[in-house]
């Protein structure tokens, strides 16, 4: 098939996609707007649930652009959409106009900016982190304070920017519960003195082997987990942080003092998706994720014939979820390019 | 002939309406607690009087305040009111030159035509009817707009009009009957006679010539007759009572009768006197943001009026206070409704149309009961010494950044300051008053004060407009109240603290409670000039909107505040600038949610532009603030 | 306990059970009525947490809500009167329940079903 197809987003989905399509014989060109390929998995230190190391996952998606024949365009944003007759021409920041047969839009998510719950105190206090932060450190192997001195009591709190109304997302980003999960029974690993409290609303663990993580984070690791939301956290002269929950199942008020607090921040509709959503007209739901024609038969599928979507791009979705959704967006297009025209 | 029986519908509606308006005054001058019937009786005797009556003609007449903020409208009711004013002047003028005799009764000026049809030949006659016919020109032009204002509101430039009762119909349609029909007379008349001017003297002629215009022109009489009387009759509940209301509510206010806290005879007449011109539904965020079109407070009074169930209504609302800047009548609308939110059992609507010409159980003078104590469990506790006492406010718990900069400015300024609420403190019991539940508010007041006396301080700072407010205008306190923003302009005109400049352009969302509320607009500015580039936006001062994330308002849910937040932040926003900056710390966290621009408090923005190597460190700061005192 | 008397006097004890089918829930339908929010509470305590009143005495507002759903409603209006009305549980909740709302109804509605007691 002598056919051009354009990827929007060189993350986990985007960079799936354009192998897959590539193995095809389908020329692809691969827009990422940073200086490099594999998006938020980047920063990740392991994956969960059985924890293996997210370099795995990265060289495995560094391989496809390796192997592959893809026009790979780092440091590139879009600037400009046009379709006509069946054929799209996308220009880049750099002037460069392409001419493709179809488009994948895969822009990902965004982590929820946790200075925007201010009662939370990021970039406020010394000691408050986010999940992103956290595997920074992990990357590295200090889990260490502002001041050096290593944590021995480390909060972890759920949902930051999901299940929230008063930041405008309703929805729950679903990966942030098992996250916490992991990184708890982590700083276990790394700190064996350390005890780790988890603030949740709910446990939402449903995906394949979740439930067991949890049970292991109980069990093996003594993670402590408290039913109740964090309404706002402090700090002390001492440099410590206070925190106000009601532990809702004893039914009282809680306060706690932890060396360390760690947010666990929300997937959101990423900035550069509502740029797309904006340039190309197209269609994005309720929660800004891009909307599907069809939640169950179309998901891949856009308002505009020839435009699909992969990944995060549409709904928080874990690595699993996103390849699968990547090349299910593979088989729409190929169909398309088919009969489509 | 100087009688006929069409006369009788407005004679009957005539009398009827001044012995009402007189036994009505009279109640409510005896209602009047003992200091205003003596501001009354000042008033009568003093400048009051006289500035009264300017104001009624500007306002009640002209209506200058309407013509400035919409002039199409303004001219509408101007050319009703100040048209029918001189229509009445000129024609019992006209009925003292030309008439029979001198000091004639109503009828027979507003019946001119009728009785003196042979009027107008002469030259001097037929110039007095030509400015007759100029107004009666005048009038219906205004008439025409309000009736195309009913039809379609927006030709008038307001996007809402008033809804209305049964009574306020049938009155209306009276009102609008009048003055067609006195052309319509008046026009048959003088085509019959061969009289008539411009208007009148031309339709006439016209309609003569296929019409019989003499036997036509009687029913017209009667049409006309019978409107003013209805017109006349209904007035006292429809919500045309504003038309004698409003005098008398100029002539209290200029004498310097003022709402308080107690429903009596001054909330009754601004209740009356509102005209449901409907200026404060378009002013009204509720109404444009967020769809909300049954609370606004030309409602909230004729629920008064009609003694409707408005606990609905009274809490519905932000408190913002722009419909009051706005109210072309001066209405002191917010204290109004915060009366209701005090009285807040339910009316019942009023069935019986009779008990429409009483007074409205609103209106009525209540009594507070005495409840036992809410609050036994705040315990006394002791107060270390201080001079600056610092009060964050519940709402800056949840806003760190504002109370991590207002330690940072302290602590750099060298004053011996103190938190009162470090852990949380006992609510300052202004949103239990903005609930209605004063009771409960004053239980807490005297608690913080008994804090407040303990600690010695001199000066109290809060970084809530909330607070501010009532430690402000309900606490009885010896120490100075400061909004933090007065309090760090001081430090900056004293040379307490450095500042840098920070190149940033910043506008300034001035919160409703320090604004419009407290009337602090300049200090907030002030310190904003002196740190970086202030912009202006077109809701400066007593313009400003409100964030939406007002607690005066019970029942909005939060998807509407949402609404609201975003608005005003996006007009807010217009030049992109790089901090959308406000005093408030509900403010803040309103507008956090609604927009992409970074929004801080000032104490943020001084907190960053502090010059910490510079600031004179002063053990005693009660020297200065003393002397800061006596400038004052 | 709103009533663990049957009609023959017996006093059974039922110890903390809530008697679902006995409790009378006239209260918590006349808030879901009039302001509907209070059925979106997933019991997250944030409300109880950031309290102001709870810092000096016992009170959950989450708690309480509870109660009032469940029929258990013997100490709420005691409870509820200790509130400051301050409005950082609004603020706070992430399902934007109208608590203070909530907190006046539920006052008024106690008030008026004792007046009728009476």
């Amino acid at each position: 098939m002598n056919k051009h197809v354009i990827v929007i987003g060189g993350g986990v989905a985007g960079l799936e996609v354009a192998g897959q399509l590539s193995n095809m014989g389908i020329e692809v060109s691969l827009i990422e707007k940073e200086p490099k390929t594999g998006g938020h998995l980047n920063k990740w230190y392991k994956l969960f649930p059985d924890r293996r190391n997210s370099s795995e996952v990265q060289s495995y998606l560094a391989r496809i652009v390796h192997n592959n024949r893809i026009k790979l365009l780092t440091n590139t944003t879009i600037e400009k959409f046009k379709k006509g007759r069946g054929h799209f021409y996308v220009t880049t920041n750099n002037g460069e106009v392409l001419n493709a047969d179809a488009v994948i839009v895969a822009t990902g998510f965004d982590l929820f900016k946790s200075a925007r719950k201010e009662e939370y105190g990021y970039g406020i206090y010394d000691n408050v982190i986010t999940s992103a932060d956290l595997e920074e450190k992990f990357q590295k192997g200090d889990i260490i304070l502002k001041n050096g001195a290593v944590p021995e009591t480390i909060g972890i709190i759920h949902c930051v920017g999901s299940r929230d109304e008063k930041v405008g997302n309703f929805y729950c980003s679903k990966l942030c519960c098992v996250t916490a999960v992991k990184q708890a029974i982590e700083i276990r690993e790394f700190l064996p003195d350390s005890k780790v409290f988890c603030f949740y609303m709910d446990m939402r663990m449903g995906g394949a082997f979740y439930e067991e993580l949890y049970r292991e984070a109980q069990e093996k690791w003594g993670v402590s987990f408290i039913r109740g939301k964090v309404s706002e956290a402090s700090e002390t002269i001492d440099n410590k942080l206070t925190i106000k929950v009601e532990d809702t199942l004893a039914g009282r008020p809680l306060k706690m003092k932890l060396d360390m607090l760690v947010l666990m921040a929300g997937m959101e509709m990423s900035e550069g998706g509502v740029r797309v959503a904006g340039i190309g007209g197209l269609k994005t739901g309720e929660n800004r994720f891009f909307a599907a024609v069809d939640n169950h038969t179309g998901s891949n599928r856009s308002n505009i014939e020839g435009i699909f979507y992969a990944g995060t791009c549409t709904a928080p979705m874990n690595i699993t979820e996103t390849i699968s959704h990547a090349r299910a967006a593979v088989v729409e297009v190929i169909d398309y390019l088919k009969d489509g025209k | 002939m100087q009688f006929d029986p069409f006369i009788i519908p407005f004679n009957i509606g005539l009398y009827f309406i001044l012995i009402y308006i007189v036994v009505r005054c009279v109640i409510w001058f005896l209602d009047l607690s003992r200091p205003d019937k003596l501001r009354l009786q000042r008033g009568f005797f003093g400048i009051a009087f006289t500035q009264s009556l300017k104001e009624i003609f500007m306002e009640s007449l002209i209506h200058r305040k309407i013509l400035k903020t919409n002039l199409r409208l303004g001219y509408m009711h101007m050319s009703l009111a100040f048209g029918w004013f001189l229509l009445i002047l000129f024609g019992t003028i006209e009925a003292d030159i030309f008439g029979a005799k001198h000091l004639n009764a109503p009828y027979k000026a507003i019946f001119f035509k009728f009785f003196n049809p042979e009027h107008g030949r002469s030259g001097f006659e037929a110039v007095y009817g030509f400015i007759m016919d100029l107004i009666l020109a005048f009038i219906l032009s205004g008439l025409l707009l309000a009736v195309t204002k009913r039809v379609y509101s927006k030709i008038v430039g307001m996007k809402k009009t008033t809804k209305l009762k049964l009574t306020d119909k049938i009155a209306l349609t009276s009102l609008w009957l009048i003055f067609p029909s006195r052309l319509l007379a008046e026009s048959f008349t003088s085509g019959a006679y061969g009289t008539g001017s411009f208007l009148t003297g031309t339709l006439g002629t016209w309609l003569a010539t296929f019409l019989p215009a003499r036997e036509m022109a009687y029913p017209f009489w009667w049409l006309y007759s019978t409107a003013l009387g209805t017109f006349f009759i209904l007035l006292p509940i429809s919500r045309y009572m504003h038309i004698p209301t409003e005098l008398f509510l100029i002539f209290m206010r200029n004498s310097g009768i003022r709402t308080g806290d107690k429903a009596g005879t001054y909330t009754e007449v601004q209740t009356y006197s509102c005209s449901s011109c409907g200026i404060c539904i378009d002013t009204c965020q509720l109404n444009y943001s967020a769809g909300i079109t049954n609370i606004q407070s030309a409602y909230l009074m004729k629920g008064i009026r009609n003694s409707y169930d408005i606990s609905e209504i009274a809490d519905n609302c932000l408190m913002c206070g722009r419909c009051d800047q706005k109210c072309p009548v001066g209405i002191e609308l917010s204290p109004i409704r915060m009366i209701q939110r005090r009285g807040s059992e339910a009316g019942t609507d009023i069935r019986n149309i009779f008990k429409g010409y009483l007074r409205s159980r609103q209106n009525a003078i209540t009594e507070t009961i005495p409840v036992s104590s809410n609050y036994k469990f705040l315990r006394e506790q002791d107060s270390e010494k201080t001079d600056v006492l610092y009060f964050a406010g519940c709402m800056t718990h949840l806003t760190p950044g504002i109370k991590n900069s207002m330690v940072k400015i302290l602590d750099a300024s060298g004053m011996k300051f103190r938190f009162m609420d470090e852990e949380g403190g006992v609510c300052c019991g202004r949103p239990l008053m903005l609930a209605g539940h004063d009771r409960e508010a004053r239980e807490l007041i005297n608690y913080n004060s008994q804090m407040i006396w303990k600690s010695g301080a001199h000066t109290l700072v809060t970084s809530c407009p909330i607070c501010y407010k009532v430690f402000k205008e309900s606490y009885y306190l010896d120490v100075e109240v400061l909004h933090h923003t007065q309090f760090i302009r001081r430090l900056i005109a004293d040379g307490y603290v450095k500042m840098n400049f920070l190149r940033k352009r910043v506008v300034y969302h001035s919160p409703c409670e320090l604004g419009r509320g407290s009337g602090i607009y300049d200090e907030p500015r002030e310190v904003l000039n002196h740190v970086s580039r202030l912009e202006k936006t077109s809701f400066e001062d007593a313009e400003s909107l409100c964030c939406g994330g007002s607690l005066a308002n019970m029942k909005i849910s939060s998807r509407d505040r949402l609404k609201i937040s975003a608005d005003a932040a996006k007009e807010l926003t217009r030049r992109n600038p790089d901090i959308l900056a406000t005093a408030c710390p509900l403010c803040k966290k309103s507008f956090a949610a609604a927009t992409q621009t970074r929004v801080a408090d000032i104490s943020e923005i001084v907190a960053e532009a502090l010059n910490v190597g510079h600031s004179k460190k002063v053990n005693d700061s009660r020297s200065i603030i003393l002397k800061e005192i006596a400038n004052i | 306990m709103a009533s663990n008397k049957n009609k023959f006097g017996f006093d059974i004890s039922l110890g903390r059970q809530i008697n679902y089918d006995a409790n009378n829930r006239n209260i918590a339908e006349y808030l879901f009525d009039k302001e509907p929010s209070m059925r979106r509470c997933i019991e997250c305590g944030g409300c109880s947490a950031t309290c102001t009143t709870a810092g000096f005495t016992t009170f959950s507002l989450r708690e309480l809500m509870i109660l009032i759903k469940r029929g258990e409603t013997d100490e709420v209006y005691m409870n509820l009167k200790k509130c400051m009305l301050c409005g950082k549980c609004t603020l706070v909740c992430p399902r934007g329940v109208n608590t203070r709302n909530i907190i006046v109804l539920a006052k008024k509605a106690f008030q008026k079903s004792d007046e009728y007691a009476i």
